[in-house]
């Protein structure tokens, strides 16, 4: 057995220990600490993924116990793809924010914060990884908790607010996530994905248990949309991803809602079966609420005067961009909803770190009109917030003009009514993420001669530079490298059932 | 009708999560909510008991007198050990739900949800009140 297959559970355990470690120490060692650890898992995650496209898939038996009793851990392409990714995302994340940490939290709770990205990273990974329902179910939980403690850490009125609205809508979530996974498994009998799916197949063959799994597959979706923030479902969002420190608005609407919709991927092909799911029409109504969403999301965004509320608004949009991949029921579909999962990250978390960049020149204010010509006083920060804005709006080059040619792609397969309504959502959709993403580019770029003075002696924090760069960096690398990203996530999907 | 009445375990956790569901989703009062939070995730234990429990079959423990027993007089020990993992976490986000609601408690002085979105708002609106006039000053 090669060392190579051991890395996601190393992973895991070391992210998880770290996670302990970090809370007996000082914040600074903390920090070292936690952001090693990271880039550790993502050097593992990449040796992994080569492993994983050179020699196949493969699974990882916990403890002792052989397939249908014990637990295990599932290795492929496309995991290993979302993983390495979550690590640089998450990376880059607390390397951007990581000045404005040790501002808005007080010194003595500083190491917890990296106890709680430590503890996020391991939950994604896990949930990533694992290859067992019930083990998902605990790492949504812990996922929950360490976002929770992510958004209130920063102690002031809003964050507390915003932390348990977030927490209640999770809770509703992971309840129903809960009593799904509680009936498949009274319905099938076991709790790993391999043997549920062999299971369900039989009774798709017999036609046995058809109305359980339906209420099944209802339960698990809605509570797996709920957590992710589906439009009709977002309350919690715009407070949680406005008010916490920049750190934390990046993790979380990059990464947490991302986590449940792929968690949610793996119950509907390695679980169920996705033509089972078809057979259904659950697809239906994801691609339903997900159109209403990326409409919906992106006209309340325009109506917001507080950046950090405008991008968490074009989140609501762009998690509805994903479901609405998932709902057109073909593989390019899913292609492209994984594909948009990794350029929204990208692009996200770059905005709310620039955007951070953008307000601190600006008197602290996150509203539009304290705003005006923030770009011209903090140069990398307006670029960069540029970059993320056109990625979203879908300018060439850039990582969300590539996703969305695959949602058009995607909708060209699809039946001739999701095909219509794919289009016509994606218009609008498009335009009116210009209107406000390109009203921001302008607003920022608009001379202000009465700020420059006051910023003149600004400088921008080293490692928040670093980051934007990157951040670029990866933005232009998916944008244009992404037939690469492409053929792994489909060869990933090819075995992912 | 008569599956209901055979199957009651089974019907009683799914009122009882419903119970909690709405409490969890729907009552103002912070505690009210955890209390609503608890109940739905016990209804959810019950369920999973319930289906764990065969007639005329004691508990997985191969000890004793009856150490001869078979495989097949035993009731399935999965769910045991799914219920005890379930209330370990479902006690730890209670702990975490209830120093929230502490902190909450602390700084407003009420348990209504309602309300303290309410006075965050009014917190707000008066904090650009104070900016406004401070640039004013300048």
């Amino acid at each position: 057995m090669n060392i190579i297959q051991n890395f996601p559970l190393f992973n895991i355990v070391m992210c998880l220990m770290g996670g302990v470690i970090c809370s007996v120490l000082k914040a600074k060692p903390a920090k070292c600490l936690s952001m090693g650890l990271i880039a550790l898992a993502g050097v593992m995650n990449g040796c992994v993924l080569w492993y994983a496209a050179k020699y196949g898939q493969y699974t990882y038996m916990m403890g002792h116990f052989p397939a249908p009793w014990g637990n295990e851990i599932r290795v492929g392409v496309l995991e290993a793809v979302l993983a390495l990714f979550f690590c640089i995302i998450m990376f880059l994340s607390v390397l951007g924010g990581e000045h404005y940490i040790t501002i808005d939290i007080e010194e003595s709770k500083t190491n917890l914060y990296f106890t709680m990205v430590n503890l996020m990273l391991t939950s994604l990974l896990a949930l990533i990884y694992t290859n067992d329902l019930f083990t998902a179910y605990v790492f949504v939980e812990i996922n929950t908790i360490a976002a929770g403690a992510l958004i209130m850490i920063r102690s002031n009125g809003h964050t507390l607010v915003a932390a348990t609205k977030y927490m209640i809508m999770s809770l509703v979530g992971s309840g129903l996530l809960l009593i799904g996974i509680t009936m498949l498994y009274d319905v099938s009998g076991h709790l790993l994905m391999v043997n549920i799916h062999e299971q369900i197949s039989v009774y798709a063959r017999t036609g046995e248990y058809a109305f359980p799994l339906t209420v099944t597959i209802g339960l698990m979706s809605v509570g797996l949309a709920i957590k992710s923030a589906l439009f009709p479902f977002h309350s919690w969002l715009p407070d949680a991803y406005g008010y916490s420190t920049p750190s934390s608005a990046a993790i979380l609407s990059s990464l947490v809602s991302k986590g449940y919709i792929f968690l949610l991927f793996k119950i509907f092909y390695r679980v169920f079966g996705f033509d089972f799911v078809l057979d259904h029409k659950v697809t239906n109504i994801l691609f339903v609420f997900g159109v209403v969403g990326m409409i919906a999301g992106s006209v309340m965004a325009i109506y917001q005067h507080d950046v950090r509320r405008l991008i968490a608004f074009s989140s609501v949009a762009q998690i509805g961009y994903i479901y609405m991949g998932i709902g057109l029921a073909v593989p390019m579909g899913t292609v492209a909803a994984v594909f948009h999962i990794m350029s929204h990250a990208a692009s996200k978390s770059m905005l709310f770190i620039a955007a951070k960049g953008l307000s601190d020149v600006s008197g602290d204010s996150k509203d539009f009109s304290d705003l005006k010509g923030a770009g011209f006083r903090n140069k990398l920060a307006g670029i960069a917030f540029s970059v993320g804005a056109f990625s979203m709006v879908g300018i060439p080059l850039l990582a969300g003009f590539t996703s969305k040619v695959y949602f058009a792609e995607a909708a060209l397969l699809a039946s001739n009514r999701k095909m219509a309504v794919a289009m016509v959502a994606l218009a609008i959709s498009t335009i009116l993420n210009a209107v406000y993403f390109i009203r921001a580019v302008i607003t920022i770029y608009t001379p202000n001669p009465k700020r420059e003075l006051a910023a003149k002696d600004y400088r921008l924090p080293r490692t928040m530079a670093v980051a934007l760069v990157l951040f670029i960096i990866l933005n232009v690398f998916l944008g244009t490298w992404s037939n690469l990203i492409e053929d792994a996530i489909e060869m990933g999907l090819k075995t992912f059932s | 009708m008569g599956n209901l009445l055979n199957n009651y375990y089974e019907a009683v956790a799914v009122i009882l999560f419903g119970i909690g569901f709405t409490t969890l989703l729907f009552h103002r009062n912070m505690i009210k909510k955890i209390i609503g939070f608890n109940i739905m995730d016990t209804a959810v234990y019950l369920f999973l008991a319930a289906k764990g429990y065969i007639e005329g079959r004691v508990a997985p423990v191969p000890d004793g007198p009856d150490a001869s027993r078979l495989v097949t007089d035993y009731i399935n020990p999965v769910p045991a050990g799914l219920v005890l993992t379930g209330i370990v976490v479902s006690v730890s986000v209670t702990a975490v739900m209830l120093s929230l609601t502490i902190r909450l408690y602390r700084r407003y002085h009420t348990l209504d949800i309602d309300f303290i979105t309410m006075l965050v708002k009014k917190e707000q609106a008066t904090e650009k009140e104070q900016g406004i006039e401070q640039v004013k000053e300048r």
